[in-house]
């Protein structure tokens, strides 16, 4: 019964996705920030007397690197907090409050399916890099991919959870979307996005270690690339997951007990 | 004829002036807002800063630039940026809008341009704060570079930096005006968007594939790396005059296509 429910909604919200593919291919091109930073990283790699920058990653681990943050990007990315919004603001939620499943599932399986249909422009624009970066290409082990594949998993999950902390307060204010805004700075500049957190100081990168930020990008980046990890390094793969792992639990009851407090406020838009 | 001609941009100076009044009356009503608008920001460039930083801590100059000198840079994309939140997103990101649920007609309609009624109807103040902010990083880190800014430097600067503007508007314009054909393509505006951040850094600190990318098919280096080098008196005349080029183009293309656009503009519902 749960599972023909799951498949239905997925079904459903895959039909639906699937007529926006050209919006969603143009989504997908307009997460080429990581490419651009590469420019950046390599050339400063490259340059420079007396060795220039040392990151303790070679050119085509670098490169690896930035392309698994795209990667990472376009399979973790979330909007639940404007869909919420809408549907809030618009009435619609009233109704997918009184069915006999959580809204947020509607949600999760709507990202989940517009992941599907980013999967082609992803391996053609994975498959260009290797093209115009043929250093770059390692074929992966299996482990490696299931280990990559669950972390990006668990990544979505972190983001999805975050994010939906923030759509929950729309409950409380009409415009929510705003703080989603804020925590977009930290995801940008702490999650190893536009910097691999080899290149942040040691504080710093103490300090970006305790906040959720670089599990969502930097550290499914670094297993789907195959990168080395543990001594000297950002990471540990063990330590990673095991990280992962904490912040859905400390996320997720938090996120039940922010929703049951709102559902209780709650009083339809328009009324 | 002069008379007349003068008469006209007062008419469109008045009507601007209307139109921005209604906008910063409405915007203000949503104070909270601007207060996280400001927060993100304040974010946003601590971040760049912080970005800057790790390469420089390491002695890493980018593209040869200084410190202060890519700090020039950074201010002018953070300028941009926030004409582009003032005025750019809030206005052009409309037109998909009007195409699809057809009010478009009634600006077709309206005694007045359209391309100037789509591209200046409203403005947002959110992004006021990023624009002098751009200003002053740029004023406040050319002077630390230099001394003391030569008034020839900044007037140069303040017109390239206007023609960066002027070249951004009508790119951005003609990506928009696409949505007369592709409805469901006005997120074309949102790549551009992400191409364009590669403007928070000088142009020559990029590979030299990435480098002709950002000079020839998209003006990333004609946008922050040109007004920063004229603040900073190293740009060449054929430089400014080449940028002053690029905009003046990129302005009569905008134009051309907008009337080009129209032509196949056959309303919504038909």
């Amino acid at each position: 019964m749960r599972w023909r429910l799951a498949r239905t909604l997925w079904l459903v919200q895959f039909a639906y996705m699937a007529e926006y593919r050209a919006e969603i291919a143009l989504w997908a091109l307009s997460g080429v920030l990581p490419f651009i930073m590469l420019g950046l990283w390599s050339a400063a790699a490259g340059s420079g007397a007396g060795g220039g920058l040392d990151l303790g990653l070679s050119p085509a681990e670098l490169g690896r690197y930035f392309l698994c943050v795209f990667v990472v990007r376009q399979f973790s990315v979330v909007w639940v907090v404007w869909q919420f919004e809408e549907d809030a603001l618009q009435g619609r939620l009233s109704p997918y409050l009184l069915q006999p499943l959580h809204p947020l599932w509607r949600y999760v399986a709507a990202h989940q399916a517009e992941q599907a249909t980013r999967l082609p422009f992803v391996l053609l624009i994975a498959s260009l890099f290797f093209l115009l970066q043929p250093q770059s290409f390692a074929w992966p082990g299996p482990a490696r991919v299931l280990l990559g594949v669950l972390a990006v998993g668990l990544a979505f999950a972190i983001n999805f959870l975050l994010q939906s902390l923030i759509a929950t307060l729309c409950f409380w204010s009409e415009r929510a979307s705003a703080l989603e805004r804020l925590l977009y700075v930290p995801t940008v500049f702490l999650s190893g996005l536009v910097a691999p957190l080899q290149a942040f100081p040691p504080e710093l990168r103490r300090l970006a270690l305790h906040t959720p930020f670089p599990y969502l990008i930097g550290f499914p980046a670094q297993v789907l690339a195959g990168n080395p990890m543990g001594e000297g390094q950002p990471f540990g793969l063990a330590a990673g997951f095991a990280a992962m792992a904490l912040w859905i639990a400390l996320l997720l009851p938090l996120l039940v007990l922010l929703w049951r407090a709102g559902v209780r406020r709650y009083s339809a838009m328009g009324a | 004829m002069m008379r007349l001609s003068l008469a006209l941009a007062l008419r469109y100076g008045r009507t601007l002036r209307r139109f921005w009044g209604t906008a910063l009356a409405t915007q203000l009503e949503y104070q909270l807002n601007a207060l996280i608008e400001l927060l993100a920001m304040a974010g946003n460039l601590a971040g760049s800063l912080l970005v800057l930083w790790l390469f420089y801590r390491q002695g890493v100059a980018l593209g040869g630039w200084s410190w202060n000198s890519v700090l020039v840079v950074l201010g002018a994309y953070t300028c941009l940026d926030g004409l582009t939140s003032t005025l750019l997103r809030p206005n052009l990101s409309r037109i998909v809008n009007h195409v699809q649920e057809g009010t478009l007609d009634f600006v077709l309609l309206k005694p007045i341009d359209s391309q100037f009624w789509l591209s200046l109807r409203t403005l947002s103040p959110a992004g006021l704060p990023e624009l002098v902010v751009g200003v002053a990083l740029m004023l406040w880190a050319g002077r630390r570079e230099l001394g003391t800014l030569p008034l020839s430097a900044v007037l140069l600067a303040a017109l390239l930096l206007l023609a960066a503007a002027v070249t951004l508007y009508a790119l951005w314009f003609v990506l928009a005006a696409t949505s007369i054909w592709f409805v469901k393509t006005w997120n074309a505006t949102e790549v551009l968007r992400a191409a364009l951040t590669a403007g928070r850094y000088p142009v020559s600190a990029y590979p030299s594939g990435l480098r002709t990318l950002f000079t020839l098919v998209l003006p990333v280096a004609f946008l922050t790396t040109v007004p920063a080098e004229a603040l900073l008196g190293r740009l060449t005349l054929a430089g400014a005059l080449t940028s002053l080029l690029v905009a003046g183009g990129a302005l009569a293309i905008s134009r051309a296509f907008w009337t080009f656009a129209l032509r196949f503009y056959t309303s919504a519902s038909s």
